[in-house]
Order: structure tokens, then C-alpha cells, then sequence
């Protein structure tokens, strides 16, 4: 008996034709990246372009997309809301696990409350409130709104808790301040925590199309969903050539870095089981 | 009296000490708490207030008008509409996603070398830009040049178009929704699958479940219980949140055939600048998130022990 078993088998084709269904679209993406307008019009299931035309797809997504602002853009926007919430929720969270605060439960109960309320319930008065303050079109009122994470502060509290009081017990009788303590002591030790979250703010800050459709009208600050928006509006035709193109560099440095660095992106959508 | 003026002194000491930590706990939680009331509980509060006003964009004066707002909804045919296309297009791809993703983590727990390599090709929907992604399955469900109709065509299948009529346009805008789901459900489900003791499967072959079904009802069912809960929810609260593809692909239509909440309310909001009445909106939207979220922990009350 040295056959495969036929559960096997079926386990793999079932497998592999879920697989086949989920990359479709990347397969047709980077397939129709580099067929000329007429071979899209007459061929569209033959998968190897006629005529290579990848060089003259991308070159006019670069021209008509200003690639280099939209990729450059994302990168600030998510780079500085990261920065935001890790430093506002670190030390929050550790006064709530670590010290003695009376405020601690009154914290807990606002917490779970502002796990509640996604950005599409606040949008309204923020928008206001940044039309009045002449902050459309800026990245402060692109970053500002997120600076605040509950999520964050929750993560990093349930990690906190696991850690030992030894530990801070130690630097403080070396003489260590409170910040001291987080900064050199709570930080270093947090590191799993940190890069979980940072995988889950950027994936959701980098995808959000949301709330910058709403404050951003410029081209200036458009952030990658949103370039692409108006890319696909201007070139209201059909040319999928260099529409495809476009989608292949914007989705690329994501894919990129989940493909380099998997494990740590599964764990960390496993660790915050959350998105958007 | 020197022992009692000693233990006064450490007792005051140690009250001094924990005075002296709170304080620190409040300069440290400080700029959490201060953002935390600027960006989330003043909006909301401003929201449920707004939505007792008529509130436009550009007029300087508003008044109260009560529950007009909300009476007015009642009778209003798009939001109504919007609050159908929504719960069908939860009611399909909420549940589609979580068997879907459920099966794909049993199929892939199972599988040996190639487990890691399914695993990538599942979650890759989840890293890539959803935005981006729905410009491929526009083209894919083109009517004309778009390759799903052309594999129809083979079979001699009339392919119907898909994004573009008001009888399909919700089911495709659900294929994509699906599409983009299974590998997050996945992932939490195979989370949930290595927290099983293996000892449990042994006992239960002892026992006398022979077969893979068996098992599946005896042992992983119910362990997986917390984790089912949790994705449940979340798929249903991420379905509910529907907007970036029906924005980029079909703007409500055609015929409000794909008007979805956040849709309608972006519409009302920010395009047309009704305020007031996109707030009293906005309000039964977040009741629909507390009412979820209240389900989540009455069941898990209830039924999910197994500590």
C-alpha cells in the first residue's frame, strides 16, 4: 500500500483549485499589464500578451499617474499615524496595566467604547471641524483622526499585563524614571507587540479609501487608493493596458513586503484579528 | 510611641507613594485621553447631536427639527433601499467567507509540504489594495472584453453584465467581497485549529469517533467555539462596512441597485452636504454596531465556555 490515498488528492485539488480562484485576478492583472489595446479587445483569455507591450503600459501609467507623489504620500501618511498611536498608546497602556491609576476602570470602559466607533461614524463633525479650520487637503487632516488608536491601547494592554513586575521593579530601584522605564525597559520588551501592530495600522492606513476620499480634493496629497480613483476617472476609456499597470505598481510594495516578511504578517493579523 | 510614630510614617509613606503613581498614570494616559475625547467621543457626541438638526455645509444657521430627520427616513426609498442591498450583500458574504475560510483552514491543517505555500495564496487578497484589486474584477466581469464573460462564451453561456446590471450587480459586488475574505477568515480559523490540544483527537478515536466527521462534531466544532464567535462577528461588522468597491466600481448604481449604507451616507454627507440628515444616518449606523457588538457578548455569555 504505497499509493497516495485518494483523500489525499482530492485535499490538494481542492486546494489548488481555490488557490487557481484567488489568484485570478492577479494573473489577469499582470497578464493584461502587457497586452496592447487590440490584443485586450480580441484575446482576453489567452494569458501570454501577442506582443509584449509591458514597457509602453507602464511608462504611460508614469506619465498620466504621478506614482512617485501617490507611493510617497502613503508612506508619510502611514509612517507618521504608526508614530502617532505607538507613542500615544504605549505609555497609556502602561499606566493602565503597570501603576496605580484610579482611572484605570473609567479608561477600560472608554476603550471599549472606542473599539465601537469606526471613522465612518466620526467623519461628519471631523470634516466640519477641519473645513472650518481650513485643513482639508493637508496631512494633518489625513493623520490626525487615527493619531488615537484604541485598538492599540487595548493590544498593548493585554501584553503589558503578561509581563513580569520584576522587571520594573529592578529599574526602578536603579533609579529609572516612570518615562524611563517605558522607553528603555517596556519598549525593547514590547518589540512582538509593536510590529504586529505596525502591520495591522499600515495594512488598514495604506487601503483606506474612505477618509481621504473626504478631506483630500489635490492630487498633491492623494494617497495611493485614492490616486488610483482619479487615474481611473480621468481615463474613463477602456484602456485596462495601462490601467492594469497602474494597479500592478500600486499594489506591489504591500504584496512586496507580505510576500518577504509572511510569518510575521499572518502573526500579526492573527495577534489583532482585525482589519479596516 | 516611637514604633506607632514609625508605622504612621511608612503608612503615610506608602499613601504618598501611590498619590505620587497616580499622578504619573495621569501624565502618561494624558495625551491618550485628550485625543481620545477630540477624535472619538466629541464627534460622536456632535454626530447624535447634528442628527437633531438640519445642519448644511456652506449655511451658516441651522435649527432643531427633533426626530424630523429620522421620520424623514423612514420614508426615504434610497436609504431604505441601502439598508436592503446592505444586509443582502452581508447576508451572502458574511457567511460564504466564514465556511469558505473555515474549510480552507481544516483543508490546509491537514496538508503537509505545500501548507505553507496555500497559506501565502489565501492571505495574499488581505495584503494587496483592495482599490486596486477592484479595477482587476472590473475588468474581469467586463461585459464585452472581460475574460469571465469569454470563458462563459465557450460554453455558450450568455455571460451577463455583471457590474452593470441591477439584477447581478450585488451578487458580483459579493464575489469580490468574498474573494477578499476567505484568507482572513482562514488565518483566524488556523489560529484557532493550533490552540486544539492534539490529546483531545487521540480521546476522541478512543472513544469511538472513527471518522474525520465525527471528529470534526466531537472535538474541533466545539473548541473552535470563541474563535467561530469572533470571526462571525467580524465578518459581519466588516460586511456591514461595505464601501471602497461599490465607490470604485459602480457608484450606487446602476438604478440604486448597489446603494449601500456608508455609500448613502458619504453621498447625503459629503457630496451633497446635507449634514444633519447624513448624521441621523450616521446614528442608525452605529446603533446597527452596538446591537452587533451586544449580540457578540450575549453569546459569549451564554454558550462559548471552555476554560
Amino acid at each position: 500500500m504505497s499509493s497516495i490515498p485518494a483523500g489525499r488528492i482530492i485535499r490538494f485539488a481542492l486546494l489548488s483549485f481555490g488557490a487557481l480562484m484567488i489568484l485570478a485576478p492577479y494573473i489577469f492583472m499582470i497578464s493584461t499589464a502587457g497586452k496592447t489595446q487590440s490584443d485586450i479587445f480580441t484575446s482576453s483569455l489567452a494569458l501570454i500578451p501577442q506582443h509584449f507591450y509591458f514597457a509602453e503600459n507602464f511608462a504611460k501609467a508614469f506619465a498620466k499617474v504621478p506614482m512617485a507623489t501617490l507611493l510617497w504620500n502613503g508612506v508619510i501618511v502611514c509612517g507618521l499615524i504608526f508614530f502617532f498611536q505607538v507613542v500615544v498608546a504605549i505609555p497609556c497602556a502602561y499606566a493602565m496595566a503597570k501603576l496605580k491609576f484610579r482611572a484605570a476602570r473609567l479608561m477600560m470602559v472608554l476603550v471599549m467604547l472606542g473599539l465601537l466607533v469606526p471613522i465612518h461614524a466620526t467623519a461628519l463633525p471631523l470634516y466640519v471641524a477641519f473645513d472650518r479650520m481650513s485643513l482639508l487637503n493637508s496631512y494633518i487632516s489625513l493623520v490626525a483622526p487615527f493619531t488615537i488608536s484604541v485598538f492599540a491601547i487595548f493590544m498593548f494592554l493585554q501584553f503589558f499585563r503578561a509581563m513580569p513586575d520584576d522587571l520594573l521593579h529592578a529599574a526602578r530601584l536603579d533609579g529609572m524614571s516612570e518615562l524611563g522605564i517605558v522607553a528603555r525597559v517596556i519598549v525593547p520588551n514590547a518589540w512582538p507587540a509593536v510590529t504586529a501592530f505596525a502591520i495591522f495600522s499600515v495594512v488598514a492606513h495604506w487601503n483606506d479609501l474612505y477618509w481621504p476620499l473626504i478631506v483630500v480634493s489635490k492630487q498633491a496629497y492623494a494617497t495611493p487608493p485614492l490616486g488610483l480613483m482619479y487615474f481611473r476617472a480621468a481615463e474613463a476609456g477602456d484602456d485596462y493596458g495601462a490601467l492594469m499597470a497602474a494597479t500592478l505598481i500600486i499594489t506591489l510594495p504591500l504584496v512586496a513586503a507580505f510576500l518577504l516578511a509572511q510569518k510575521r504578517f499572518v502573526e500579526g493579523i492573527t495577534m489583532t484579528g482585525l482589519k479596516g | 510611641m516611637p514604633s506607632v510614630a514609625l508605622a504612621g510614617n511608612i503608612a503615610s509613606a506608602a499613601a504618598r507613594r501611590a498619590r505620587s503613581e497616580d499622578r504619573t498614570a495621569w501624565l502618561l494616559a494624558a495625551p491618550a485621553i485628550v485625543l481620545l475625547l477630540l477624535f472619538v467621543l466629541l464627534p460622536v457626541a456632535a454626530v447624535i447631536f447634528l442628527g437633531f438638526t438640519d445642519f448644511e455645509l456652506g449655511y451658516g444657521k441651522f435649527r432643531f427639527v427633533g426626530f424630523e430627520n429620522y421620520a424623514h427616513l423612514l420614508n426615504d426609498r434610497t436609504f431604505r433601499r441601502s439598508l436592503w442591498n446592505t444586509s443582502v450583500y452581508t447576508a451572502i458574504v458574511a457567511p460564504v467567507s466564514i465556511v469558505l475560510g473555515l474549510g480552507v483552514a481544516l483543508l490546509i491543517e491537514g496538508e503537509g509540504r505545500a501548507r505553507g505555500f496555500f497559506r501565502t495564496v489565501y492571505f495574499l487578497p488581505v495584503a494587496s489594495l483592495i482599490v486596486a484589486m477592484a479595477t482587476v474584477w472590473q475588468y474581469i466581469f467586463h461585459p464585452t472584453i472581460g475574460p469571465l464573460n469569454a470563458l462563459l462564451s465557450l460554453v455558450g453561456v450568455p455571460g451577463p453584465n455583471w457590474l452593470g446590471a441591477s439584477n447581478t450587480v450585488l451578487y458580483s459586488l459579493s464575489i469580490i467581497g468574498i474573494w477578499q475574505s476567505v484568507g482572513f477568515n482562514m488565518v483566524l480559523f488556523l489560529a484557532g485549529l493550533t490552540a486544539i490540544p492534539r490529546e483531545l483527537y487521540a480521546a476522541a478515536h478512543v472513544d469511538g469517533a472513527k471518522s474525520a466527521l465525527d471528529r470534526f462534531f466531537l472535538v474541533t466544532w466545539p473548541m473552535l467555539g470563541p474563535t467561530t464567535l469572533f470571526v462571525v462577528t467580524i465578518s459581519i461588522t466588516n460586511a456591514v462596512k461595505v464601501f471602497e468597491t461599490v465607490k470604485m466600481l459602480t457608484d450606487g448604481g446602476p438604478n440604486k441597485a448597489s446603494e449601500v449604507l456608508l455609500f448613502t451616507i458619504y453621498q447625503e454627507g459629503f457630496v451633497y452636504l446635507r449634514v444633519g440628515y447624513a448624521s441621523a444616518m450616521t446614528v442608525v449606523f452605529l446603533a446597527i454596531l452596538v446591537v452587533l457588538m451586544l449580540l457578540q457578548y450575549r453569546v459569549l455569555d451564554r454558550r462559548v465556555h471552555y476554560t
